[in-house]
């Protein structure tokens, strides 16, 4: 809800979330403005916060594999497909050529989804109403394919370890390579309409324009950072799984403002409908899992995937037993938060959603931190209590009923 | 008597009002995003969950439907009851999805207290994870067809405070 506008000294500050009409999740953000002007913006997470990467270590690797594919709703195979793929490199087993090239399909099925789902939301924070209903209409046939496929709209839980859950028919090509013709087409009207309609452009070309340089500095991963002309994918800079075989096109743009981050996210489409059809109609025959040993090895490791708003990072480390002992989640919003941050300063305040939403933000994979103010510290004088670090017991205890 | 009767023409026009145009609005208090995609995507051509009259829109003070997803987390807890009790009398909950009935898979992390209803009276419990557009359509009609005839009465507590017990009123059935 927005709060009244606060006046600090001579500084104007509007807050913004965490209920707001232009989040879709909560956030909180305060913008400092002068006139329309925005000077300086900061951001407050944590909201969606649940303490997973804590809660994984109290549960086996099967379990967890539930649980981090609900890490993100819009990303879920991307988060089972990084952390199965560490898990089967720290059991040192590798999944069957057939499952890989599953992993990939749908994986690239739910980049469509969620670029269709953002092209819509960011048409709707432009005011472009239309463009919002059409593509969530057409979004509806990735849907419908995933669901074909899976048996869920969202949360597909297409991976195993060591594997995936299901095969993909012929009868199921079929219907894909159908969908993937109906999509292209689509989204060829799509680029059209963002690159030529003259109000949308209005809104986007120029605004929250950042440079390549910017983008390295602050980290910008993923379409954002591409849209800047940052030449990184992990599926071309560490190919995993099946796109070793299936390579993906990089997907660049020199102007670095939002009109390019709709082109790099269009064109990814594009290039995702067409892996799809190399996968589909190149189908490796063989198994769908190999066995996996419930307790896994002792070690470390690292896995890294390209997840639709850049790169999903996991590391893994296993103390042998049916449990993982810690699990680090690195998601890519947290990076290109920074970006809107520093592009907010000179932009009208009405350029604002706009900004946030050319980013792709995603809060639930985000809020990877907490922090604890503990009642009466101040009170009891700094070191009186145990210091800042609790233990676990402690922070249990504080937290916990 | 005059006032009685006019009173309950106002009472009927008023539930004819609230059942044909309820306005909702959506909060999300820790969930995955994935029913939240949902929800959104209940207002879109395929679903068109205008046609029932339903709104979905930003502000809780024109709200009459709080739709809840995900479990509720220590930090969106107080936003949650402040949303609550910004909202006019009388007021309706809705809990969608599997982490917004009983905490789902977060039940038990540190920063989850559960469900919504351990935080807010529910009126309707839509399952899944995430439900349909089709079920979260089907728990809103419910509940409305359970207003235009009040069968037992619906948790509405008295003040904006939120209520210990949270009794359901209707369970939406899962529509696979
Ligand atoms: S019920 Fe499932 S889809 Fe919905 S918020 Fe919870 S984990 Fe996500």
């Amino acid at each position: 809800m927005t709060q009244p506008v606060e006046k600090k000294g001579d500084r104007f500050i509007i807050p913004i979330g965490p209920q707001h009409p232009a989040l879709k999740e909560p956030g909180h953000f305060e913008f400092t403005v002068d006139g329309e002007m925005v000077t300086d913006a900061t951001v407050r997470l944590g909201y969606v916060h649940r303490g997973i990467e804590k809660g994984v270590e109290s549960r086996n690797y099967v379990q967890n594999l539930y649980m981090l594919e609900r890490i993100c709703g819009i990303c879920s195979h991307t988060h089972a497909m990084v952390y199965a793929m560490g898990v089967e490199k720290l059991a040192g087993v590798e999944a069957p050529p057939r499952a890989q090239a599953i992993r990939l399909i749908v994986a690239e099925l739910e980049r469509i989804h969620s670029h269709m789902l953002w092209l819509g939301v960011a048409a709707h924070e432009a005011g472009f109403d239309t463009l919002f209903m059409y593509s969530w209409r057409d979004r509806e046939t990735v849907m419908d394919l995933l669901e074909a496929l899976s048996g869920n709209r969202v949360n597909y839980s297409a991976n195993l370890l060591g594997g995936v859950k299901f095969d993909i028919t012929p009868d199921q090509v079929k219907d894909i390579l159908e969908g993937m013709a109906f999509l292209e087409e689509r989204n060829r009207h799509y680029l059209e309409v963002v690159m030529n309609d003259m109000l949308l452009l209005g809104r986007i070309r120029g605004v929250g324009t950042m440079s390549k340089a910017d983008a390295e500095r602050l980290g910008a991963i993923g379409p954002t950072g591409r849209a800047s002309g940052v030449a990184r994918d992990v599926r071309l800079d560490a190919p995993y799984g099946a796109y070793r075989t299936f390579k993906p096109v990089l997907m660049l743009a020199e102007t670095g403002d939002l009109e390019g981050r709709f082109n790099v996210r269009l064109r990814e489409i594009m290039d995702s409908i067409r892996l799809i059809r190399e996968a589909v109609t190149a189908l490796p025959e063989g198994e769908l899992t190999t066995r996996m040993p419930r307790r896994i090895k002792e070690g470390e490791t690292v896995s890294r995937v390209e997840a639709p708003r850049g790169e999903a990072f996991y590391f893994i480390r296993s103390n042998g037993s049916e449990m993982p002992d810690r699990i680090k989640v690195r998601t890519p919003t947290i990076f290109n938060m920074a970006t809107v941050l520093t592009l907010a300063r000179g932009h009208q305040l009405a350029d604002m959603p706009m900004i946030l939403v050319g980013i792709d933000p995603c809060f639930s994979c985000n809020d990877r931190m907490v922090s604890l103010k503990r009642q009466g510290e101040e009170a009891a004088g700094g070191d009186a209590v145990a210091g800042p670090v609790m233990t676990w017991n402690e922070f249990r205890k504080a937290v916990m009923r | 008597m005059a006032t009685s009767l006019l009173d309950s023409i106002t009472a009927g026009l008023k539930t004819w009002a609230r059942v044909n145009s309820p306005w909702a609005i959506h909060f999300n208090s820790g969930s995955c995003n994935g029913c939240d995609i949902e929800i959104l995507a209940t207002l879109t051509p395929r679903y068109d969950l205008e046609r029932f009259g339903i709104k979905l829109q930003g502000s809780p003070r024109h709200a009459d439907v709080l739709i809840c997803t995900g479990p509720v987390t220590r930090q969106a807890h107080d936003r949650l009851l402040r949303i609550y009790e910004q909202m006019p009398e009388p007021k309706f909950v809705v809990a969608v999805g599997s982490c917004a009935l009983s905490g789902g898979v977060f039940e038990g992390l540190y920063n989850v207290i559960g469900g919504i209803d351990q935080v807010l009276p529910v009126d309707a419990y839509v399952p899944g994870c995430p439900p349909r557009p089709e079920a979260i359509i089907d728990g809103v009609a419910k509940l409305l067809a359970s207003l235009s005839n009040p069968g037992p009465k619906l948790s509405t507590p008295a003040s904006g405070a939120p209520a210990e017990s949270a009794p359901a009123a209707e369970v939406a059935e899962e529509v696979v």
